[in-house]
């Protein structure tokens, strides 16, 4: 049996997870950055995981939590919740030692460091609010917040490239946001004349609800407006090219929550957008669509990656791989795939930000992103190197992480939708990473511990690692882990929010 | 009225037309203006026509927006910079406007199912709105000047609030916020990192943004 949770717990419930990040942020702006300041912002994203869990206690059987018609968790929601909170924890654990380095070195500055701890929480509402909301234009304006909140993230040490990329960042994902915008004044066009009352047009649960009176014309442009605006926020083509360069210039930690969730958000919003779709359009058009750019961006990212000499551009690559395949399972859309696809975001999202915060200490010590400049940190870094080599591992769908299991339900949910083929050069492609990331990840990590002369040789090099390191990196790495084994932690939630926007 | 509302459609593509024609960052700005104002009065008359309230707040409000608040940001954006003209463009000045010419055929194209879905003399218009946000497009990814990609933007910003108050009045008045605020802040958020390209780069040229490749 399952119940709906309103009135004034629901609304405690729904309110929790932005007010506390909230809180933390307005705690940063007005003390500036100390160690009260970042354990409160560790308190405020542990707070979004705890809030994750109850939700997903309650939505597992079907239930909703409701707060008026603008704010609502179900099963979905919940598991992104669940991720935003995980990586949010992970992200801004290491951040508290990310920014005394920064400091200690002279990248930044007490006001630097205040922005940082102002606008990463506000970053992580906002992600919040997007997965709560109800309502379509309240999701595509928290999504384009995302936008203006982490642009001064990304800048954050002021250099010639971090400039560039900023740059790059909010004008591609504006226009991409904007496009986006398009599409949803399409539907809400739509909805209008389909008859859906006045204050309903936006409503996700009103439009899934009369989906199959939405006019299929405006609705295959809306839906294309969408994906190609959302997918230029997930770093999928043809706008993806802001992604490797903000990612490989923003700070280890925002790396991590902008590849580990704010991409997983927007292909959360493209999965919404999916089930009134395919009931509006023809199915096969919606499909299509996504599997031209799913199969398209996984190219891309396959090629480039081949290519790669710099480690946190590989992985900001490997960030589009995975949405990529993401994107695939929407295309199936069957239950199964979409599930699939849920867990693969769950897995990649943990295995990123570890990999994110491992790459921005190891940075840290070597003094440069380029895989020669490195080479040998087994022998000089053995726990770091370890960490890392075992995220990669995760991350390239190793069993037993869970990215393994994910991947095999993925292609299996393919065979089963008859996509033999698509599956058949997902897998080739698949490959084609695999032998480059590992060959690339020998590069670093193998080899004699003679510091390369090339190397600049960080300020870092000679210190221990620290706790706000290792603790937060291994326990996601075991989490990973745990999920590719046994099946009950997000096993019925998971299945609970396959059934909501999955379709046959 | 009808009348009113098509010529207020024809200034507003003229306008984004004309962008691709001046080359002084100063006319295009006053351009921009025209457009501001153009797309406040569009929705005046829509609020009329559909006796709305609301939208008549509304289209006060862009009129403020677009036609005030953010050319004054961009002209601070201007006189600190130095730079007068747009250099010499990636795809020069006839093949530009043949260009927009090709762009408003294709938005004709691509808002059929628009105007069949509920004919009238508002979405009759529609295709207007998209012709813009397409002209925005091309003149973000042709323009170099930091201050031309930031106008690009907004020319592809008017095109979906045109579309946006031809097709259904404008969306609901807390999404329009949303939006309206969204566009303040992506401008503000740019004009300060043209202040820091100035700084770094000593212009603001965009072919100056060329570190990062792989």
């Amino acid at each position: 049996m399952t119940t709906d949770l309103t009135g004034g717990a629901a609304v405690l419930l729904v309110s929790a997870p932005v007010v506390a990040p909230v809180a933390a942020a307005v705690a940063a702006g007005l003390l500036g950055w100390r160690r009260s300041v970042a354990i409160a912002t560790v308190a405020a994203t542990g707070a979004v995981l705890a809030v994750g869990a109850i939700a997903a206690a309650w939505t597992a059987d079907g239930g909703v939590v409701e707060a008026g018609r603008w704010l609502r968790i179900d099963a979905l929601s919940g598991l992104m919740l669940i991720v935003i909170g995980a990586v949010g924890v992970i992200a801004t654990w290491s951040s508290a030692g990310y920014v005394d380095d920064e400091l200690a070195t002279g990248h930044t500055d007490a006001t630097g460091a205040q922005r940082y701890g102002v606008l990463v929480p506000l970053f992580i509402a906002a992600m919040v609010v997007a997965v709560l909301a109800n309502n379509l234009g309240l999701l595509w304006a928290a999504v384009e917040a995302t936008t203006i909140v982490t642009a001064f993230l990304v800048g954050h040490r002021r250099t010639r490239k971090s400039l560039e990329a900023t740059w790059k960042y909010v004008i591609i994902c504006s226009v991409g946001i904007a496009l986006a915008y398009l599409g949803t004044v399409l539907v809400n066009y739509a909805a209008k004349q389909a008859g859906i009352t006045e204050h309903g047009t936006l409503d996700w649960t009103e439009l899934v609800a009369h989906a199959g009176d939405l006019d299929s014309g405006v609705m295959r442009l809306a839906f294309a407006l969408l994906v190609l605006g959302f997918g230029t926020k997930a770093g999928l083509v043809p706008l993806h090219s802001w992604l490797p360069d903000a990612h490989s210039q923003a700070p280890a930690p925002v790396s991590a929550l902008m590849s580990g969730v704010l991409l997983p958000v927007a292909v959360y919003a493209l999965a919404r957008y999916r089930v009134i779709a395919v009931s509006s359009v023809d199915p096969r058009f919606v499909r299509g669509l996504l599997l031209v750019v799913g199969l398209l961006s996984l190219l891309l990212a396959a090629g480039l990656l081949l290519a790669q000499r710099d480690y946190k551009r590989l992985l900001a690559y490997s960030s589009i791989e995975h949405m990529a395949l993401a994107v695939v399972g929407l295309a199936i859309g069957t239950p199964l795939a979409i599930a699939a696809a849920l867990l693969h975001i769950v897995g990649h999202g943990l295995g990123k930000a570890v990999l994110f915060c491992g790459a921005g200490e190891i940075l840290a010590r070597e003094g440069s992103t380029r895989i020669d400049a490195v080479r040998g940190l087994f022998a000089r870094t053995p726990v770091l190197a370890g960490l890392f080599a075992v995220g990669l591992a995760a991350l390239l769908g190793l069993p037993p992480f869970s990215l393994f299991v994910s991947e095999i339900g993925l292609i299996r949910a393919g065979i089963d939708a008859h996509l033999g083929w698509v599956m058949a050069v997902v897998l080739t492609l698949l490959l084609v990473v695999f032998v480059a990331i590992s060959t690339k990840a020998a590069g670093l990590l193998l080899g004699s511990g003679e510091p390369n002369p090339t190397g600049q040789g960080g300020v870092a090099t000679m210190k221990a690692l620290r706790v706000s390191i290792v603790v937060p990196l291994t326990a996601g790495l075991v989490v990973v882990a745990v999920l590719g084994i046994v099946d009950w932690p997000l096993g019925q939630l998971l299945h609970a929010a396959a059934q909501i926007v999955g379709t046959r | 009225m009808t009348q009113w509302l098509y010529l207020i459609c024809g200034g507003l593509l003229l306008s984004s037309v004309m962008v691709l024609w001046r080359r002084e960052l100063s006319a295009i700005l006053r351009l921009l203006i025209l457009q501001g104002v153009l797309l406040g009065v569009l929705a005046g008359i829509l609020a009329i026509r559909l006796d709305s309230v609301e939208l008549g707040v509304v289209g006060f409000g862009v009129l403020v927006l677009k036609a005030l608040v953010v050319p004054t940001i961009l002209r601070r954006v201007l006189r600190d910079s130095g730079e007068a003209r747009e250099t010499e463009p990636l795809i020069n000045v006839t093949a530009s406007i043949v260009a927009a010419a090709l762009l408003t055929l294709l938005a004709y194209a691509a808002s059929r199912p628009l105007v069949r879905l509920s004919p009238s003399a508002e979405t009759h218009a529609v295709p207007v709105g998209l012709a813009m946000v397409l002209i925005g497009f091309f003149v973000l990814v042709t323009r170099r000047r930091a201050l031309s990609q930031i106008v690009g933007f907004l020319l592809l910003d008017n095109g979906i609030a045109t579309t946006a108050f031809l097709i259904t009045g404008g969306v609901p008045g807390i999404v329009e916020l949303a939006v309206s605020l969204d566009v303040l802040l992506v401008v503000l958020v740019l004009q300060v990192l043209t202040a820091r390209m100035r700084v770094t780069f000593g212009g603001t040229d965009i072919d100056e943004l060329r570190e990062l490749h792989d």
